[in-house]
């Protein structure tokens, strides 16, 4: 072979490889905001689990539909008293630099989570584990005396402080992820940059520009990085949804997590089949200070709620079509079935302002003596489209309502004092469970911000978290909900919908009530 | 000229020293914390975040552990991004932002003064007409404005730019951010430009040069140019501190990971660091230019210096 041929066929196979990885399947998500961090235990918003869960993987993980599926785990059992879980590992498991991953590093994970020094904002999360919230308070220093134990390499006992029926849920979420303990002990805070990380996830993060985007490529030492369709993905910082649409229909962005709402008609008309709107478990509410007058009265609460006309809201004052909320956790919910509705849920909506306007008659307002109302939102466009609708459904009640809106920290700091008579909230569910919802509504909750209270509704949750009989917890639960309904504890609006645009090259990507997709179940056609 | 420099720079210290702690105080003045949101933690984990970050010490000790730290050079932690120290976050977005507001000072400083110049010698004639509205819509429209008109037109139906984004950095990511970043600067500059310009081709010894003879272009290259540009030059400072510093709406609407957008998210998000940081950031940059634009002014007219 003379020179002239070796440098030809150099240049063929360079070219070729080039080629090759120009078609490389790389998935470009936009996903709003920045990353807090890398390490799943300084994590707290959607846009970041979108990234940990890619390139982490805990005892137990998400299907395309988000049902719990074993993930490092291939088994485990769960003691007769439901307190005492036993995970078996996977077989040959290892961190993208080639160690295994054992038990061991569950169990560095877990008390990491929960030592106070590390302040992990949503160490909480994981209190059902026996003695975490007492080592998280400092009660406890021993982090050994946490109930999470490795038998040997290859076998986890987690002992929780009560039968948790949605503990495998909770186990899916980023703070159950496991962590490298020889690399966060040898190279400390630093462990999580890039050229340090080491993953046990399909995917490894290679490069992290803040304010721009993160990039993820498979992670070979995975067990199941044969069956990827995906080579990796990019993960984009944009927060204007507007721009992220604009970039979308010029082809940079394969998928969008969310988009401007009053662009969805144009989207149906012009990008049919790809905008994706679909049930999400998250609730849109406003709270009413149960513990200021005239507020107090239930009459009144129950007034303000009849004369909400739900069914106007998602579809025209928002567009995107969310639906009417008239039960306090939301439909679909896992471990619950229908929920509780309040019992006026069916009536035409004329009859239902007719019985607001006795109903505060009966508490002493009317239009001689209109009710005075503050209603606080944080800035943002639709709350303030929503409220501005809501103030107008009041008006028949001869309830003058004043606009008070304020920046999201301000908001709810003012929420958190009980400062405000009304005010905006909401609230998208951690795990796939009703406790979720149903324990904002318990006494002396911080997410109370109603400061409603009732000793019988805080008892029958307390009951449902001690029963391990998952229908007869329901019931138990159901009774709680529909007490806090008919006492209209709270004002339940809408369901939130999850709003994604997915590129029709796009394949796997299932729509589901949390709103999870990993990038793992997606493929991608050419 | 070193020793004039010097004067500008010390009296600079004490307007710096009052900024970081009127700053300092404000911020922790404003309503809500780091750690309020639409979740609110347990106080147990709010406790242990307040030690962490040493929010739990009383208001003064806190001030004077940031200051000795600064002193030191450490600029502290942010809240909102844990890996990334303030220093580090800075100086990641520094090279985007940098890259941006110089193309955007240099392409807003030849546009402003070519278009300035042409107005002047055209006066009230036609090309003054054309050029001068052409350059009023940069400065009578927002960039949010024209940066979502451009992305359509340029990005979307001819495709001849990507959207947004930084991509590898080729000058195809970064014309239209350059453009939108750099039209209302240059819309300024040519205004000031030919009004300047006008003013100065009507001294005496603008006559005197023509009355010799020397052609237009030369009389405008050789003597008038140079006299004409004061005004610009103050307008300069600022304008290179707004670029450099970057845009927050520029930066948003193409996602580009520079620091201009730092600041503002840092405020909304009470990352008290991130927000320190940025200010300094910014006043010690502001305080920098300035000083090079008097030192341009002092150089253009040696009155200045002698002052």
């Amino acid at each position: 072979m003379n020179k002239f041929t070796k440098k030809f066929l150099a240049s063929a196979m360079l070219g070729t490889l080039l080629a090759f990885s120009a078609h490389a399947a790389t998935l470009n998500i936009h996903n709003g905001g920045d990353p807090q961090s890398l390490d799943p235990q300084k994590l707290s918003g959607d846009w970041e689990n979108r990234i940990a869960g890619d390139i982490f993987e805990g005892l137990v993980t998400e299907d395309a539909k988000d049902n719990p599926v074993p993930g490092q785990a291939e088994s485990w059992t769960i003691s007769p008293d439901g307190k005492v879980y036993t995970f078996k590992l996977r077989d040959g498991i290892k961190w993208s630099d080639g160690r295994p991953v054992t038990a061991g590093d569950f169990v560095f994970a877990f008390q990491r989570l929960v030592d106070p020094k590390n302040a992990a904002d949503y160490a909480y999360l994981q209190f059902t584990i026996k003695n975490a919230e007492k080592i998280n308070k400092g009660e406890i220093t021993d982090l050994s005396q946490l109930g999470v134990k490795a038998i040997d390499d290859k076998t986890l006992e987690i002992t929780l402080e009560n039968p948790t029926p949605y503990f495998l849920n909770a186990l899916m979420h980023y703070t159950a992820y496991p962590l490298p303990k020889h690399v966060v002990e040898a190279k400390g805070q630093d462990w999580v940059k890039i050229g340090n990380i080491v993953t046990n996830g399909p995917y490894k993060p290679v490069e992290w520009v803040p304010g721009s985007h993160v990039t993820t490529v498979k992670n070979d030492q995975w067990y199941g990085t044969k069956e990827l369709k995906i080579d990796g993905a990019k993960f984009f910082v944009l927060e204007d949804q507007e721009a992220a649409l604009k970039r979308y229909r010029a082809g940079e962005f394969d998928i969008l997590t969310d988009f401007p709402t009053d662009q969805y008609e144009w989207m149906k008309k012009n990008l049919p089949g790809q905008a994706h709107v679909a049930p999400f478990s998250g609730l849109y509410y406003y709270v009413v200070n149960s513990q200021k007058p005239p507020f107090s009265d239930k009459r009144v609460r129950q007034a303000l709620s009849m004369a909400i006309n739900r069914e106007v809201i998602g579809p025209q004052i928002l567009g995107t079509g969310e639906l009417p909320a008239y039960s306090w956790v939301p439909p679909g919910t896992a471990n619950y079935g229908e929920p509780a509705y309040v019992s006026w849920k069916d009536l035409p909506y004329k009859d239902k302002v007719a019985e607001a306007k006795k109903l505060l008659a009966d508490a002493g307002f009317g239009p001689d003596k209109p009710l005075h109302a503050v209603l606080s939102y944080n800035t943002n466009d639709n709350h303030k489209r929503i409220a501005v609708a809501i103030a107008s459904m009041w008006k028949p009640l001869g309830v003058d309502v004043e606009l008070v809106n304020a920046e999201t920290k301000v908001h709810y700091d003012q929420m958190q004092r009980g400062q405000v008579e009304i005010g905006r909230a909401g609230w998208l569910a951690d795990y796939n469970d009703p406790d979720n919802f149903l324990n904002l509504l318990v006494t002396g909750v911080q997410m109370n911000y109603g400061r409603w209270s009732n000793p019988e509704y805080d008892k029958l949750i307390k009951d449902g978290n001690a029963q391990t009989d998952l229908t007869k917890r329901a019931e138990i639960f159901k009774k709680a909900e529909q007490l806090a309904l008919d006492e209209s504890a709270a004002l339940p609006i809408y369901y939130y919908v999850s709003k994604n645009v997915v590129s029709p090259k796009i394949e796997g990507f299932v729509d589901n009530i949390q709103d999870i997709h990993r990038t793992r179940w997606l493929s991608m056609k050419e | 000229m070193i020793k004039y420099a010097l004067r500008r720079l010390l009296s600079t210290i004490p307007v710096m020293w009052i900024a970081v702690t009127a700053s300092f105080f404000v911020l922790r003045l404003a309503p809500g914390g780091p750690f309020d949101g639409e979740r609110p933690l347990p106080p147990v984990i709010l406790k242990n975040l307040a030690a962490h970050y040493n929010l739990d010490k009383p208001l003064i000790q806190q001030y004077l552990l940031y200051v000795g730290d600064l002193l030191k050079g450490d600029l502290g932690p942010s809240f909102s991004s844990e890996d990334f120290s303030v220093a580090q976050q800075i100086m990641i977005g520094l090279p985007y932002t940098f890259t941006i507001g110089t193309a955007a000072f240099l392409l807003a400083i030849i546009v402003g003064v070519t278009v300035g110049c042409l107005g002047a010698l055209y006066q009230n004639k036609t090309p003054d007409y054309i050029l001068g509205s052409l350059i009023l819509i940069g400065v009578v429209l927002p960039n949010f404005l024209i940066a979502p008109i451009l992305q359509l037109i340029f990005g979307i139906h001819l495709a001849w730019f990507p959207v947004g984004g930084w991509g590898d950095g080729s000058l195809k990511f970064l014309v239209l951010p350059i453009v939108v970043l750099a039209l209302p600067h240059a819309g300024r500059i040519s205004r000031i430009t030919r009004g300047s310009m006008i003013e100065v081709m009507n001294q005496n010894f603008i006559r005197t040069a023509k009355a010799k003879g020397i052609g237009p272009r030369l009389t405008v290259m050789r003597h008038a140019l140079k006299p004409a540009m004061m005004p610009v030059v103050s307008y300069l400072g600022p304008a290179a501190s707004y670029l450099l510093t970057g845009s927050l709406v520029v930066e948003s609407i193409f996602g580009l990971p520079g620091i201009g957008r730092y600041f503002v998210n840092a405020a909304l998000n009470r990352d008290y660091g991130m927000v320190l940081g940025t200010v300094i950031f910014y006043m010690v940059l502001i305080v920098f230019l300035n000083l090079l634009v008097d030192i341009a002014y002092a150089w253009l007219d040696p009155k200045v210096r002698n002052r």
